[in-house]
């Protein structure tokens, strides 16, 4: 099977955008959301014609709220992040934006005091390491019957390598539209990555279960084949059915960021680029490692 | 005959679906959608319990408080609840959240519940003129002792007068537990200072003369008659237990809230229809089965939604409709399963026989993965991702017993005995022939 045998190749592709991903994080760094670091989000809606990003930049600033940024969304809203506002403040800011030449109306504003953000922030993190952690201890145990010639934590531990895999390139893409973009690393980012950590397994033990079940009939058959062979079998009868999960899943997704709300828009391309590279994993990373480590075991 | 037994239940099963499918369009039990859907203002309070020794029954009580509040102004359904944050991470924190649907002036909102007075009683220290003389910036905190009792044992505030200099004052009746709390302080404690004190200020600091054992007590705060009045209406509507300040939170208009579950729904119609297309073209008969039990795992969902009730969130909707592209991959590992059987040679019953059971395996490991990561999102939880993960979560769960179960009943139901060549064709799938 052509994955197994230029293993090299596909190892070579994710090291590379792993090395972009990281290059985007330690450069660009990550645009935190006031969920992480506390804040008020405003989404103003315009009646009339809305004023131009100039005349809001400037009348926002005459208020002396410290940092702010101010972004388009859609044809007549505006969503505009400063500081963690007071109540004083926030009737200023919603005094200073609305008129000349058309009425305000504030759609949404969320504040999160900064002690929330930062807890949420470790919560997050605390979340992401778990489930990966767990994933791994499943995956250990229910490969646990398979021993020879790769032991069991090894399917666990070429698992979590995907699923690291699943979780920086995504974030890595979303700090460069972060950079570009202005789309910001909120919680439901956070929600996204770990239902793309859930979702990713799913393939890679659709591969997996395939080793386990041809090393099995290998050894009631008394045959005696490459390791390498064996993956490479499971690989090529499996490779149907991991692409046509993920695509059952990638035509809702593609429903849901092309009609969905815009709350959840950034939301739905993050589960599709997380679906896609986790397929990706499942079959071009996860089972070719299982060749390598075996090997390296020799 | 096997097959007659899977006809009759699949006849019941579609009948049960029908019935349940239309019982959904009747407004029996309605949706809850969160208030990102339908508009409202989120308020979310950091209570603080370090002066208190049973939290629960604190938190509890802020609960009733805040709730009684609430309904005086006429909130329709108003969510109250409260949260301990961060038992995992250490640092435990009581939280009351609020949800206002339909109010979004969060000023309105905030002095709603912000104007709920804190009402304590505590003992001055011995050493107190010492210490207000060496600091005279002294907060209540370094004068006065806690004595647990506060406004939570109030059962009544009436407004008096003072029978000599026909002074406003407020009575204040205590609940059984006040009482008798009421009566140990006073008895342990005669001749001291207790100081009656309201929002932070010490509103008067009577000596105790003698043991109170009968639950009353009057505050002479030099009120005039209005202040008075306004002090028992307020600690009638209730008194908060413990101190609480405003962390979080959020409005969201009406109009955007309903745009966003319209587009939800649509996403999710187009979705679901453009799998059905798929699944079919696809996997042929077993795809149009799998459309059906597809049908029936959205059923199923809604009415679990209805019934325990899930709130509904604009994440909640994407978790469900990520949940339906998920629900059919189960269906989709027993029809390639079933394929590579009927490739070997074997007769359609046979391999469907193989299919479900060889595919099972891999549907229950990838499964579990699954509600570990719901789980773990659960636990992160504001009320956002919980929606989306007790959707995904619940998701897996019933899409289990409809891909497997409900789709393998109808399967057996039409499978034929005879293997002639196009049956054959009707149960394989994808460029495959025979």
């Amino acid at each position: 099977m052509f994955v197994v045998k230029y293993r090299k190749i596909f190892f070579a592709l994710s090291a590379l955008l792993l090395a972009l991903s990281f290059y985007g994080m330690f450069t660009y760094g990550f645009d935190l959301s006031i969920d992480f670091k506390g804040g008020t989000l405003t989404e103003v809606k315009y009646s009339d014609v809305p004023p131009t990003l100039d005349e809001l930049n400037t009348k926002i600033s005459a208020l002396d709220l410290g940092g702010f940024s101010v972004r388009p969304s859609g044809a007549s809203n505006f969503i505009i992040r400063t500081k963690e506002l007071s109540q004083n403040e926030r009737d200023a800011l919603t005094q200073a934006i609305n008129g000349p030449t058309a009425s305000s109306t504030i759609e949404r504003q969320n504040t999160i005091g900064p002690v929330a953000g930062a807890e949420l922030k470790s919560k997050a993190m605390k979340a992401v390491a778990v489930v990966v952690l767990m994933i791994m201890l499943f995956i250990t145990f229910a490969f646990r019957k398979v021993s020879k010639p790769v032991s069991s934590w090894k399917f666990g531990f070429a698992t979590i390598v995907a699923l690291a895999h699943d979780v920086i390139i995504p974030t890595g893409i979303f700090v460069f539209l972060g950079h570009f973009k202005g789309i910001e690393i909120d919680l439901l980012f956070v929600t996204g990555l770990l239902a793309i950590l859930g979702y990713s397994v799913h393939d890679t033990i659709v591969v997996f279960d395939r080793v386990r079940e041809n090393l099995k009939i290998n050894r009631d058959t008394n045959n005696k084949e490459e390791f390498e062979t064996t993956v490479g079998k499971s690989v090529a009868q499996t490779f149907g059915r991991s692409i046509n999960t993920s695509l059952t899943i990638f035509i809702t997704l593609l429903a849901l960021f092309l009609v969905g709300s815009g709350a959840t828009k950034d939301f739905a391309f993050l589960l599709i680029v997380g679906i896609i590279v986790g397929t990706y994993s499942s079959i071009f990373v996860a089972s070719p490692l299982l060749v390598t480590f075996q090997k390296l075991a020799r | 005959m096997k097959s007659k037994k899977h006809i009759v239940i699949s006849i019941l099963l579609l009948i049960v679906f029908g019935a349940l499918g239309f019982l959904l369009t009747k407004d029996y039990k309605p949706f809850k959608f969160g208030l990102d859907l339908v508009g409202g203002t989120e308020l979310v309070y950091k209570a603080d319990t370090s002066k208190v020794d049973n939290v629960a029954d604190a938190m509890n009580s802020l609960k009733e408080v805040i709730e009684r509040r609430v309904n005086m102004f006429g909130v329709s359904e108003p969510i109250v609840q409260t949260e301990s944050a961060g038992i995992v991470s250490g640092n435990k924190e009581e939280r009351l959240i609020v949800e206002l649907p339909g109010v979004t002036d969060i000023d309105e909102a905030v002095a709603l519940i912000g104007q709920t007075p804190v009402l304590e009683f505590r003992l001055q220290k011995a050493n107190a003129a010492e210490i207000t003389k060496a600091n005279p910036n002294a907060t209540i905190d370094d004068v006065f002792t806690s004595t647990g009792l506060t406004g939570r044992y109030l059962s009544r505030a009436t407004v008096e007068f003072d029978p000599n200099t026909q002074a406003p004052l407020v009575g204040l009746l205590f609940n059984d537990e006040g009482t008798d709390l009421f009566s140990k302080i006073t008895t342990e404690n005669k001749g001291q200072i207790l100081a009656i004190i309201l929002d932070g200020n010490v509103l008067s600091a009577p000596v105790i003369q003698d043991a109170i054992t009968n639950g009353k007590a009057q505050i002479t705060g030099g009120f005039t008659a209005l202040e008075a009045k306004e002090l028992v209406r307020n600690l009638n509507y209730g008194a908060l237990p413990v101190p609480i300040a405003l962390s979080t939170s959020q409005t969201i208009g009406a109009s955007l809230g309903v745009s966003a579950l319209d587009a939800g729904v649509r996403a999710g119609e187009i979705g679901f229809i453009a799998l059905a297309i798929f699944l079919i073209l696809w996997y042929r008969l077993p795809g149009l089965i799998a459309t059906v039990a597809l049908v029936s795992y959205i059923i199923l969902s809604l009415w679990v939604f209805k019934i325990i009730p899930v709130t509904l969130t604009a994440a909640g909707l994407a978790g469900f409709i990520l949940s339906i592209g998920m629900a059919v991959d189960a269906n989709v590992l027993i029809f390639e399963r079933t394929k590579e059987e009927l490739k070997k040679g074997k007769s359609i019953y046979e391999s469907l026989h193989e299919g479900f059971s060889r595919a099972w395996l891999s549907i229950r490991d990838s499964n579990v993965s699954s509600i570990i990561t719901a789980i773990v999102l659960f636990w992160l939880g504001t009320s956002a991702v919980k929606g989306f993960a007790l959707t995904l979560g619940l998701g897996v769960l019933i899409s289990m017993f409809t891909a497997i179960s409900v789709s393998r009943t109808f399967l057996f139901a039409i499978a034929p005995r005879g293997d002639s060549g196009f049956k054959r064709f009707l149960f394989s799938n994808g460029f495959h022939i025979k």
